[in-house]
């Protein structure tokens, strides 16, 4: 096959047969696709550019043409395609029904091709439409807008407070005071080592001292006391200490395990 | 006893505002740049008085879509251009075709945009004129889907330097051509 420049024979003059200047060479199929916005784009740059007749349009041919293109688009962009199918379909309906002999009790039919160029020229105005805004002088692209700086001093108001605002503000900071209660996890200031120690440090002292002699139930609080006897339980479960009583209800004694 | 006593420093006060305003300015934004109540009729006498002030000057008062601004004249575009040498990157076809379809047909669906053109509404040529705020979804058709019906904004009459859509090239000037069967 003869290389011929993209386009060419759609852009070139020196056709002399209208099929043959329909067709459009594969390879140029990015070229064409870019070059034209649609088959109504298309249809109308043809029909413009050499006058054609819509009614003498070799619709076998086109077709053709078109398949070729389609197959191809579909490896690229599948929307596309369909858009050309669609308008394939709808040329060779219009020549059908040109060619079908009129039923005779219908003396007046509509022209098959009036919907086909009420949508070219709508398409063409369109087109032209957009070429002029495309045209126009627009705001960042030839229209330039004074914008002169000045030194900005925003008027600023202190906001206005009623005695609702208030009374609602400190609702709020009760509400969320009463939160902090609740949800406070503080670090024991009774530490249970803390006791183990003491306890040891008494019982070393004293050998043997009676149960309720480690607590000082009057000046400690209940924390305290109950911290004090977390650590014996403590002392007794690591062996440290020896828990021993008589008999039940007698006095309880705890002193320091010894191994000996 | 007024804060500003003559025509002249009302002048001027508008003068300031439109001049260092990114944004053109409607006359509800101007009545308030004055404490004491104005008449809209004053302010627009005001502004044709500052319009006629700046006749022969390099900036001009024009009033688009969303209001009044400063303009420099068309004679300073190509001097002003080369200050920015990288042109503004061309909007599509596509685009300015969709751009034209919504401007002169508004309100319409991506459906008739479709129909106009022949080709499937790429999304990304609808993001672009929304990202410039040129259009916007001002409602639903009632019909099954419900698609969204298009229009262009305040914004789009402003950067084309228009007061109204009315003012956009008519229409006849492009159909004119018939088309032989």
């Amino acid at each position: 096959m003869i290389e011929t420049p993209l386009n060419a024979k759609i852009k070139g003059e020196e056709f002399t047969e209208l099929p043959r200047d329909l067709y459009i060479p594969p390879d140029a199929l990015e070229v064409y696709l870019e070059a034209f916005e649609g088959p109504l784009d298309l249809l109308l740059y043809l029909i413009r550019k050499h006058n054609l007749d819509i009614l003498d349009i070799p619709m076998a041919d086109l077709t053709r043409q078109y398949m070729q293109y389609v197959d191809k688009m579909r490896a690229i962009k599948l929307e596309l395609a369909g858009d050309y199918l669609l308008m394939s379909a709808m040329l060779i309906e219009i020549k059908s029904r040109m060619l079908l002999p009129k039923p005779v009790e219908v003396a007046e039919e509509d022209d098959p091709r009036a919907e086909l160029v009420r949508r070219l020229m709508e398409y063409e105005a369109i087109k032209l439409a957009a070429q002029r805004l495309d045209e126009m002088d627009k705001v960042g692209d030839g229209l330039y807008v004074a914008s002169a700086y000045y030194q900005h001093i925003s008027q600023v108001k202190p906001p206005e407070v009623s005695l609702d605002d208030l009374a609602e503000a400190w609702r709020n900071v009760l509400k969320r005071a009463s939160h902090f209660k609740h949800h406070k996890v503080g670090r024991s200031e009774l530490s249970v080592r803390e006791h183990m120690s003491i306890i040891l440090r008494r019982l070393k002292d004293d050998r043997m001292l009676e149960f309720t002699q480690l607590f000082d139930v009057k000046n400690d609080g209940i924390p305290k006391l109950v911290v004090c006897f977390l650590a014996i339980l403590e002392l007794c479960r690591e062996g440290l200490l020896r828990i021993t009583q008589q008999q039940a209800f007698s006095p309880i004694y705890v002193q320091i395990n010894t191994y000996e | 006893m007024s804060e500003i006593s003559n025509v002249t420093e009302l002048k001027n006060v508008l003068e300031a505002a439109l001049l260092t305003s990114h944004e053109p300015l409607s006359l509800d934004d101007m009545l308030r740049l004055f404490a004491e109540k104005m008449e809209r009729t004053t302010l627009r006498m005001l502004l044709d008085e500052l319009k006629q002030d700046w006749s022969g000057r390099t900036m001009e008062l024009v009033q688009v879509a969303s209001g009044y601004r400063f303009q420099a004249r068309d004679e300073y575009a190509v001097f002003l251009a080369r200050l920015n040498p990288e042109r503004q990157a061309k909007y599509s076809r596509a685009v300015m075709e969709t751009l034209a379809i919504i401007a002169y047909r508004q309100p319409v669906t991506r459906g008739d945009i479709e129909e106009i053109r022949g080709v499937a509404v790429n999304p990304n040529v609808m993001r672009q004129l929304q990202e410039r705020d040129w259009i916007d979804v001002v409602g639903q058709r009632e019909v099954p889907g419900r698609p969204s019906l298009y229009a262009t904004t305040k914004h789009f009459l402003d950067d084309m330097n228009l007061r109204s859509l009315s003012e956009l090239p008519p229409m006849e000037d492009f159909t004119q051509q018939e088309i032989s069967i």
